[in-house]
């Protein structure tokens, strides 16, 4: 019986010590730089068959919409400046967009609802697992992006935000986002202002949202206050390309 | 010629010192996709409860959140009183899992109310950032051996030699079934193939498991949809895809359970040996027994 039961000890010490292993070896900056390379791959794989002809993500009819879209992460930016700005129906907000831009320029929420405008119901996929879908309404990246006419070393889009996650008072915490010119120039890549029909609400990131739907939910950041048109991201918050990225998550979220 | 070889391969048996014949049974490739396998396998289970933990709950069709019915689902239950339950509902029934799932001790001895304990998740504590990089970087080596072994397989003909059922094995299934049932073991001639059950087990698993759990992850994302709308489509929708994911996660537990079982069984030592050097010890026939 002692006997038994010290076997049994013994067992799950060395389960225990295994165990324990596997999380110092997972906590490992190494061992995460290696397991990385996956990200790569994936990047790699997808684009091959994504670039070249740019498929459209599947677009759903109006009676798959759901019903309780479910609002994640950030439900409301607890700034005093964004509680100003719901209080004004977001009036005085304006997209401002510079950068590596020959015409850096700034629109009101009325200039985007005039401009050219894209609706498409899709499927928003979080990475931790759930499907909702929604329907979106608005400008296409490329619009906007066209009107400021790129400089050539331009490579990625910098999404800036008025959530903090975290609650950081000094900034460090708020939200943004990247991508590059493939998913930027893509037809479905649209600063989304409506939702369903109705004004984007602010669980899901009033004023405007991206919508980058060939990747996963993390992607499209809410609340966009400016884009930032760079070369490159590493001086951005901790040179990943995004809040999530800082926080151990792929840069290229299409799986 | 295949002859000449098969004679060549009688040649080189050798004999344990108790003077049972040893015959070369598995060949180094196979030998080391197995290991691989079997590590891989080990990893993306225990990454892919870390991953499952994120939304302990699956549905059916194309979407699916808190908000939406689902089949299956691990959570803790905040009670008025006392500490919360852990429940595992599956359909319309619940069992209470506290202490194991749902709600457990974590390795700090406090509380915790995550789906899957600790100790079967990769890594123990919550972390679906780095569950994620374990699952996608052992599943890319686990589909390039995976690859390597069915070119193997046909190339070297091991599928069609020892996988692939014969008329003999269809006529004798039912009396497989059977000996498995009374945990007899073949000996002698019989113990040189693989036997019925054993056979479609392994093609089951080879054939249909595996395949199944590569294509139904590819189904959930999102770049993948794209380029291949048909693909979720088959299992009837993303969630659904997840859904089957976790079934034939399940059904490859219990083959393993069941492998380790019967090398266990079987004589572990020379299991091992076998899986490990290729040499692998025939029981001799039992002399003056019938069956």
């Amino acid at each position: 019986m002692s006997e038994t039961l010290t076997r049994r000890a013994a067992i799950a010490a060395a389960g225990g010590l295994v165990l324990a292993g596997c999380d110092k070896l997972s906590g490992s900056p190494t061992v995460q730089k290696i397991l990385s390379g996956a990200e790569q791959l994936n990047l790699t794989g997808q684009r091959l068959v994504l670039t070249t002809s740019q498929p459209l993500a599947r677009e759903y009819p109006a009676s798959e919409i759901s019903r309780d879209f479910k609002a994640n992460g950030t439900v409301r930016p607890d700034s005093d400046e964004y509680r100003r700005m719901v209080l004004t129906e977001f009036t005085d907000w304006r997209l401002k967009i510079d950068g590596l831009v020959r015409k850096s320029a700034s629109w009101s929420l009325d200039e985007l609802r005039t401009m050219p405008s894209r609706t498409q119901i899709t499927r928003h996929d979080c990475v931790e697992g759930w499907s909702a879908i929604g329907q979106w309404t608005g400008v296409p990246l490329s619009h906007l992006l066209q009107q400021t006419e790129l400089m050539p070393n331009a490579r990625y889009v910098v999404f800036r935000c008025a959530d903090d996650l975290i609650g950081s008072r000094d900034g460090s915490g708020l939200y943004y986002e990247s991508i590059d010119m493939v998913d930027a120039f893509h037809p479905q890549t649209i600063m989304a202002y409506a939702m369903n029909g109705k004004p984007l609400p602010v669980p899901h990131g009033a004023p405007l949202r991206l919508r980058v739907e060939r990747q996963l939910g993390y992607k499209m950041a809410k609340y966009v206050m400016r884009i930032e048109v760079v070369e490159e991201f590493s001086k951005i918050g901790f040179g990943k390309g995004g809040f999530w990225e800082d926080r151990g998550y792929e840069w290229y979220a299409g799986i | 010629m295949t002859a000449e070889i098969a004679e060549q391969k009688l040649s080189v048996a050798r004999r344990t010192r108790s003077g049972r014949e040893l015959i070369y049974r598995h060949s180094l490739f196979v030998r080391i996709a197995h290991w691989v396998n079997a590590g891989c396998f080990a990893i993306l289970l225990m990454s892919g409860l870390q991953i499952f933990n994120a939304h302990p709950m699956l549905h059916w069709g194309v979407k699916g959140d808190e908000a939406d019915p689902s089949l299956f689902s691990i959570y803790a239950e905040d009670q008025l009183e006392g500490a919360p339950i852990g429940w595992v509902q599956i359909g319309a029934a619940k069992v209470n899992t506290t202490g194991y799932l749902g709600l457990f001790r974590d390795r700090d001895g406090f509380l915790s109310g995550r789906a899957f304990p600790w100790w079967v998740t990769l890594p123990g504590y919550q972390s679906l950032a780095e569950g994620r990089r374990w699952h996608f970087f052992f599943a890319w080596l686990l589909v390039i051996n995976g690859f390597a072994y069915l070119a193997y397989g046909f190339a070297a003909r091991h599928f069609q030699r020892d996988l692939a059922p014969s008329k003999g094995d269809v006529r004798s299934f039912g009396r497989s079934v059977l000996d498995h049932l009374r945990l007899r073991h073949p000996r002698g001639e019989a113990a040189k193939r693989y036997n019925p059950l054993q056979k479609l087990a392994y093609l089951t698993v080879v054939f249909v498991l595996f395949p199944l759990m590569v294509i139904t992850g590819l189904s959930m994302s999102p770049g993948v949809d794209t380029a291949a709308p048909w693909l979720p489509d088959i299992f009837g929708g993303r969630q659904s895809a997840r859904t089957i994911h976790f079934i034939t996660a399940t059904l490859l537990i219990l083959f393993v359970l069941v492998h380790v079982v019967e090398v266990l069984l079987g004589g572990f030592f020379n299991e091992m040996r076998s899986i490990i050097t290729g040499w692998f010890a025939v029981r001799p026939e039992k002399s003056g027994r019938q069956i």
